[in-house]
């Protein structure tokens, strides 16, 4: 039997600030264990947790920009439950009265549609620490404890593995837009919870969930979901029951396995943190922030199609990442030609992006460097061939392209004299092929074309070249 | 305070003897089966008080997380020197490896 899965995501987002939520700690990732640490991240007895700024400024832009509407007094509660990453037992979070509720996303299918999926909520929490386990203990690393999150709980509205990797790409884009945290997922910066349940039909009521954590990679949020569905299509076609639980995802076997003993784990005992007072944010403050927020990816993409005239293909490419776009646009200042500049981004730089697996800032040409290549095949002043060489010098020198095309004699030959001269010497050198070319025979002008090419070590302007050819041959 | 005569005590009778245990748990705490009755006696008397409570009409009150009129209480996002690793782990119990040493948690 078929089942309809019915999937909701919960993903936790680390923000970008310089220092933690609740104390003077820095945020930085990778430093030596325990070291960003004081006594309010650590739970000591006494200590006031006193709330960063930046982290309100930070959730109320990733709200608007999710198109959520944003609770002019939200409330922190705390999180209870023992765990030895979690020193105060308890975890600073939001619960009754959230910032941010009831946004959207709109994610692209594959059949080119587009589909809305509901945002429910947006929190404010605080990270907790991490683990290391050896053979008989387990040891923690509080620097992370107190890192600002948001965690942001979508509507059961995903129905397939696909759909749900589409939304967290869109969920990434949007928040590296809105630059509130880098969203790197191998670093966990962003990370996701897919709660999945499977029905008979879109018109039965939902089923009994499973809730699957770490999923850290957008092909793991498709492979967990899939995993998932086939487990619980098993169960239900054997007659079983599905299981309410929280299960773990193994990007390494592919498999989710049960989580034991977690089974009192969701009786938290919320209440409001007496040590935190209620946040109260005004409609000029969320009106500042909305005229602060940066175009969107939707909006920016419409635009290039729209004023630039690209195809959806490129302008969804170029947008997909706020510094390919900035890049993009920064190219077109130096020279307006957008599908030529687009063209030379998505293939010779890209190339250079995924062999070096790097930022497009940092691939080895700049946004005016290629801009400039893409004008001088414009101008004629180089070939479209020589311009792959031409490309890949500017990645090895990081010298201006018209300083390599003079050192290097790069220039394309439109001097028709010159150009004369080689094409007379090779009709003179292929008396066959020119007679059977004279007769009409066309596809020998690839041959000629290729001869003359060659002669010209790659430097004759292939038009001028073409009509001296047809004018020459008569 | 004047001693309640038990027959006025308003005594809830919201939480069992399984509850009792489960709450216990969540606060990692073990009592005998005597200390979880008189608890469990106690903790509906705490309760029974509570209902008492409830008969007020709090239609038109609004929920009072905090009793102090003071919000939106922020600080700027600047960084605060640290502790050093040994001061962070002074006080722990075990330490191993610049980390707290606790009790295995994932088998």
């Amino acid at each position: 039997m078929k089942y309809e899965p019915v999937i909701g995501l919960e993903v936790h987002v680390q923000m970008d600030t310089q220092s933690k939520i609740f104390c003077g700690c820095s945020n930085k990732f990778g430093s030596e264990p325990n070291t960003n640490v004081c006594p309010v991240c650590l739970g000591m007895p006494g200590v006031l947790p006193v709330l960063n700024e930046k982290v309100v400024d930070f959730t109320v832009k990733a709200g608007l920009a999710l198109n959520c509407e944003i609770r002019e007094r939200s409330v922190f509660a705390r999180k209870n439950y023992f765990y030895p990453d979690l020193p105060k037992a308890y975890q600073i979070s939001q619960y009754e009265l959230p910032i941010c509720e009831n946004g959207y996303i709109d994610i692209e299918l594959e059949d080119g549609t587009s589909k809305r999926i509901g945002i429910t909520r947006i929190h404010i929490e605080e990270d907790a620490g991490k683990l290391m386990h050896s053979a008989d203990s387990s040891g923690a690393d509080l620097n992370r404890t107190g890192t600002p999150l948001m965690e942001i709980v979508s509507e059961p509205d995903i129905r397939s593995a696909e759909e749900a990797k589409a939304y967290v790409q869109k969920l990434r884009t949007i928040l590296k837009y809105a630059e509130v945290s880098d969203c790197n997922m191998e670093e966990g910066s962003m990370r996701c919870d897919v709660n999945l349940s499977l029905r008979e039909n879109s018109d039965a009521p939902f089923g009994t969930r499973a809730e699957i954590k770490n999923v850290n990679s957008f092909k793991s949020v498709e492979r967990a979901a899939k995993y998932e569905e086939k487990r619980q299509a098993k169960i239900l076609n054997d007659g079983g029951k599905v299981v309410q639980e929280t299960r773990l995802f193994n990007a390494d076997t592919g498999v989710t396995t049960s989580m034991r003993g977690k089974e009192d784990a969701h009786d938290y005992r919320y209440f409001p943190d007496p040590d935190l007072v209620p946040l109260v944010i005004t409609k000029e403050y969320i009106n500042d922030i909305n005229e602060k927020l940066p175009e969107l990816p939707d909006a920016r993409k419409k635009r290039f199609i729209d004023e630039y005239s690209l195809p959806a293909y490129d302008a969804a490419f170029l947008t997909s990442e706020k510094t390919y776009a900035d890049f993009f646009e920064k190219a077109l200042k130096t020279h307006n030609n957008p599908k030529g500049v687009s063209n030379l981004i998505m293939s010779e730089l890209m190339r250079q992006v995924n062999d070096k697996q790097c930022e497009i800032n940092d691939a080895g040409c700049s946004a005016e460097n290629l801009a400039e290549i893409v004008k001088l095949i414009d101008k004629g002043t180089i070939s479209g061939n020589i311009s792959k060489k031409l490309f890949e010098e500017v990645i090895a020198t990081g010298e201006k392209p018209s300083v390599i095309v003079e050192k290097k004699g790069m220039a394309q030959n439109s001097d028709e004299g010159e150009l004369e001269s080689i094409v007379q010497k090779v009709i003179d050198a292929n008396p066959d092929e020119t007679e059977r070319f004279r007769a009409g025979d066309k596809k020998l002008q690839g041959f000629f074309m290729g001869q003359i090419m060659r002669e010209s070590k790659g430097k004759a302007n292939p038009g001028v070249v073409s009509q001296l050819l047809n004018k020459l041959i008569k | 305070m004047r001693d309640l005569k038990k027959e006025d005590r308003l005594v809830s009778e919201t939480i069992s003897i399984n509850d009792v245990h489960h709450i216990a748990t969540l606060a990692r705490l073990k009592f005998e089966e005597t200390e979880a009755e008189k608890i469990k006696d106690d903790l509906n008397s705490i309760l029974g008080y509570m209902e008492k409570l409830n008969e007020l009409d709090t239609t038109n009150v609004k929920p009072t997380s905090h009793t102090l009129d003071i919000f939106t209480v922020t600080r700027p996002d600047e960084t605060r020197p640290s502790l050093s690793n040994e001061e962070a782990l002074a006080n722990a119990p075990q330490a191993e490896n610049a980390h707290f040493k606790v009790p295995k948690v994932i088998e």
